[in-house]
């Protein structure tokens, strides 16, 4: 009798071991994916940071650039590059017959051209000289030098050939080719070409949809907030308010951008594709979430404080806007910020209302056409070259980081800023 | 020009602040006694100077472009043109007086170009005219007003609070416009396709609908058959079944560990890493379903024989399943929180383990909060887009092999609007009534979630 007690007393604290075991492995899962996947990221993307240039030697022959002795500012800025870029990229084989050259020209982008003019532009006594200019090498190439190409297909399968992989080991021999921290990713636009797409369109637009979703949104979820926890009375109307609040904070995000599209685009006929549409699509899927967080701090505002200015003869108006209101504003902002981080990574309704359209332009006010960081990562996550692989990570970076940052603030506000009352 | 009369009533709203305010001053010091403080008597001004304005400027700006465009193609009545060919001569002539134009200019063209530019002149003009107009007839009404010194105060506050009111309103109308913009197409869809065969059909293929010819007119039995919803209806479901098995187990036993077991500091630190799972954009979840979940499980697939799909519905359900963990496990959290204290007493005084009274006392205590929180998460995975629009297939099959690609409501809504689109296509319409049935499902589960977790939370209050 004593022995089986024993025996369940055993079984019992056996099962209470496993219960806490399976709590301890959910935690441990769910902290193992968030690795995982913080891991890939970096993994894959730290390389975009960096860019491979090739170092050629170029002959500013004047003769070949159609240029007079003496030229002018203007002249050197008219003047014909194409055919000094392409005898330098030849140069690199002088034996190479006309299918090898146009694999040679194919080894940088092309935008070769421009990057010989800008090193002439900067130092006009080159002319007539022979110089070692750095050129943005292809993806592909850029994607070789990093290691992540697979060299030992056949050649058939891939973009790079046989004879590009020679002439580029040579130059890796000779230090011909170098690894810089690519500036470009910053300052380019987005581009179909791996080695110049760069992230600052699409950044920019992402600016400007915040910006204005910021400016719509947070005035009227504060003064939504302070009408239904300050004024409104209780009633039927008031609770059907605020279960709307509740239901929109819960509709799916791409239901907003069916609104965006069927209202603000066919009916008010605003710019397609633009930041402002999508901030204001996205001010209205922030709005609950502002207006929740808005009522929460202004509820924490304990009632002896209004109950102090009233007592003062303040109106019930002055009450709100000297007392509660400032009283609850860090807890305001800080919800405010942690909304707009939420629309900052909001892709789906942005994709239909347009702003999913190729822009190779930097965008200059929120009614140009631009895309914003979260379409610019799945515009590249679909395209299929090699070279957009280390781009999308680099850019999931770079949303990541603000996003953190967004939060780290919000964070910083709440605890600096908000008053204890106990 | 519209933006330098904004700026002016601005200005002006500023300045007739001081003026009111100074009035009441001046009124003060000839010792009489104010009705309110100062600044009411300038806010009253300044109400008064700016908000009949801008209600005009509004206004204007909303009903020129129309009028304009009747007065302009009111000389092409009765010429028997349909409504598109008089649209087409409305943006010729825009396009003309703006100097754009670049086509061959007909003298009726360059007439109405005329007409529009000096239509344009005088509205502009008597714009003006009038907001100064209004702007100076309510300053000096105001200005009595305050000089007679009758109440300032209560105006102003009422007309906060109006203001108040309306703001409120905003979640009202931001519902009424996702029903406004849904329902037009959703009904003009169900007009050429019969809403049994929508509801009930098994072949889902909107690709079809839109290789035709326009001169064509619309022919229904063209569209049969190609919007039977029964397979995205089906993938979506499976696929937030797949996302609920992942994020159920270890969103409700993490946040029971959490709740009960864990000491405050690993509380400290677990809650907020795994509530980062949760601020992560859905985006870079969907790059990460592709790119390795994705080709892994087809990798492992192959190594035990079998066939995996690149786009399988296992991946972007389990991606998916580990984006909703953070929801259940800190809802979960919360609700097992608020179980009261004195339940656990008296279940550990009978000599419980402590899983045992979770078992037994806590969770059927909490369990409609539990499942109000695993509610919401299958609403989220229900409206879910990106991961699916990335990791899973875009063709619509009806299976139930989670290794096999499915399409969901939401993919199939980008698929179709993504790039241009034209409205009063089937195909459009189908996209917007998939958007409705989408909002309608996820609306009942919120309302069914948020009243369930809004009676426990009473219960134990």
């Amino acid at each position: 009798m004593n022995k089986n007690k024993e025996q369940l007393l055993n079984k019992r604290y056996k099962a209470e071991q496993r219960f806490r075991l399976y709590g301890q492995s959910a935690i441990f899962m769910a902290l193992l994916f968030l690795t995982i996947f913080i891991f890939k990221i970096f993994s894959t993307g730290y390389s975009a940071f960096q860019k491979t240039w090739l170092i050629v030697p170029v002959n500013f022959d004047a003769e070949l650039m159609m240029l007079d002795e003496n030229p002018t500012k203007q002249d050197i800025e008219d003047a014909d590059y194409y055919e000094i870029a392409l005898q330098s990229m030849w140069n690199l084989d002088p034996n190479a017959n006309e299918d090898q050259q146009n694999q040679l020209k194919r080894m940088v982008s092309y935008f070769f051209e421009r990057e010989i003019k800008q090193e002439l532009l900067k130092d006009p006594n080159l002319l007539g000289k022979t110089k070692e200019v750095y050129l943005t090498a292809s993806d592909d190439l850029d994607q070789v030098f990093k290691g992540n190409y697979p060299r030992d297909l056949p050649e058939d399968q891939r973009r790079v050939s046989d004879y590009q992989l020679k002439i580029f080991d040579q130059l890796v021999a000779n230090g011909n080719v170098e690894s810089k921290f690519n500036i470009s990713f910053f300052t380019n636009a987005d581009s179909r070409e791996a080695e110049l797409a760069g992230i600052a369109s699409s950044f920019m637009g992402s600016i400007f949809s915040i910006l204005v979703c910021l400016m719509i949104a947070f005035p009227v979820a504060v003064l939504a907030a302070i009408y239904l926890e300050e004024f409104a009375p209780k009633n039927r109307f008031t609770d059907f308010i605020e279960v709307n609040i509740n239901n929109l904070a819960a509709v799916p995000s791409i239901v907003f951008g069916l609104l965006g599209l069927g209202v603000l685009l066919a009916i008010f006929q605003l710019p397609r594709s633009t930041p402002l549409v999508g901030g204001i699509t996205l001010s209205l899927m922030t709005l609950p979430t502002i207006i929740i967080a808005a009522r929460a701090s202004l509820k924490a505002v304990p009632p002896s404080i209004r109950e102090a200015a009233l007592a003062m003869g303040a109106s019930r108006m002055q009450t709100t806007m000297h007392h509660t209101v400032p009283l609850s504003m860090p807890g305001t902002l800080s919800g405010t910020i942690i909304g707009l981080a939420q629309a900052l990574g909001e892709t789906a309704p942005l994709i239909l209302i347009g702003m999913v359209a190729f822009v190779n332009t930097i965008p200059g006010s929120p009614m140009d056409p631009a895309a914003s960081l979260p379409v610019q990562i799945y515009i590249w996550a679909e395209s299929a070259e090699r070279g957009f692989v280390e781009k999308v990570s680099a850019c999931i970076m770079v949303l990541l980081s603000f996003l953190i940052i967004m939060n780290l603030f919000a964070q910083i506000i709440r605890h600096k800023f908000e008053k204890k009352w106990s | 020009m519209n933006l330098i009369l904004f700026t002016f009533i601005v200005l002006l709203g500023f300045t007739s602040y001081y003026f009111g305010r100074k009035k009441a001053y001046t009124i003060q010091s000839t010792k009489k006694r104010l009705t309110a403080l100062p600044q009411f008597y300038g806010y009253y001004l300044a109400i008064w100077c700016a908000i009949p304005a801008f209600i005009i400027f509004s206004l204007w700006a909303i009903f020129e472009p129309t009028i304009v465009k009747l007065l302009v193609l009111n000389d092409y009545s009765n010429q028997g043109y349909l409504d598109d060919e008089l649209n087409l001569i409305y943006e010729k002539t825009k396009a003309l007086s703006r100097g754009q134009f670049t086509g061959e200019i007909t003298p009726f063209i360059e007439a109405s170009a005329e007409k529009y530019l000096s239509l344009r002149s005088i509205a502009q003009s008597s714009k003006v005219v009038i907001v100064l107009s209004i702007i100076i007839a309510s300053v000096a009404y105001a200005y009595k007003r305050i000089s007679s010194n009758s109440r300032t105060r209560e105006p102003v506050e009422k007309f906060l609070n109006a203001v108040l009111f309306t703001a409120s309103l905003a979640a009202i109308l931001t519902t009424v416009g996702i029903v406004f913009s849904l329902i037009f197409q959703t009904i003009d869809f169900f007009k050429v396709i019969p809403l049994f065969d929508f509801v009930f059909g098994t072949h889902w293929y909107p690709a079809k609908a839109f290789v035709r010819d326009s001169s064509e007119a619309l022919d229904p039995s063209m569209y049969s058959d190609t919007f039977g919803a029964v397979p995205i209806f089906a993938g979506t479901f499976f696929i937030a079944f797949i996302a609920m098995c992942v994020a159920i187990p270890i969103g409700l036993m993490s946040g029971i560990y959490l709740a009960e077991y864990a000491s405050s500091k690993v509380r400290q630190y677990a809650k907020p890493l795994i509530e980062i799972l949760a601020g992560i954009p859905t985006v870079v979840y969907g790059f990460f379903a592709a790119l390795t979940v994705g080709p892994f499980l087809k990798e492992l697939g192959t190594s035990m024989g079998l066939e995996v799909s690149a786009e399988s519905a296992l991946a972007a359900g389990g991606v998916m399943g580990i984006m909703i963990i953070p929801f259940i496990s800190s809802l979960s959290d919360d609700v097992i929180t608020s179980v009261p204290q004195s339940l656990r007493d008296g279940s550990y005084a009978m000599g419980a383990t402590k899983s045992e009274t979770i078992k037994r006392v806590i969770f059927p205590a909490a369990l409609p909060g539990i499942v109000g929180s695993i509610l919401l998460g299958v609403s989220r995975a229900i409206g879910e887009t990106m991961i699916v629009v990335m990791a899973s297939g875009l063709a619509a099959n009806l299976t139930l092999n989670p290794l096999e690609s499915t399409s969901t409501i939401t993919a199939q809504i980008v698929v179709i609007l993504i790039g241009d689109q034209a409205f009063g296509d089937p195909k459009t319409q189908a996209a917007f009534a998939l958007g409705m049935s989408l909002f309608l499902v996820t609306l009942c589960l919120n309302i069914v979630a948020l009243r369930v977790v809004k009676k426990y939370r009473e219960k134990y209050e």
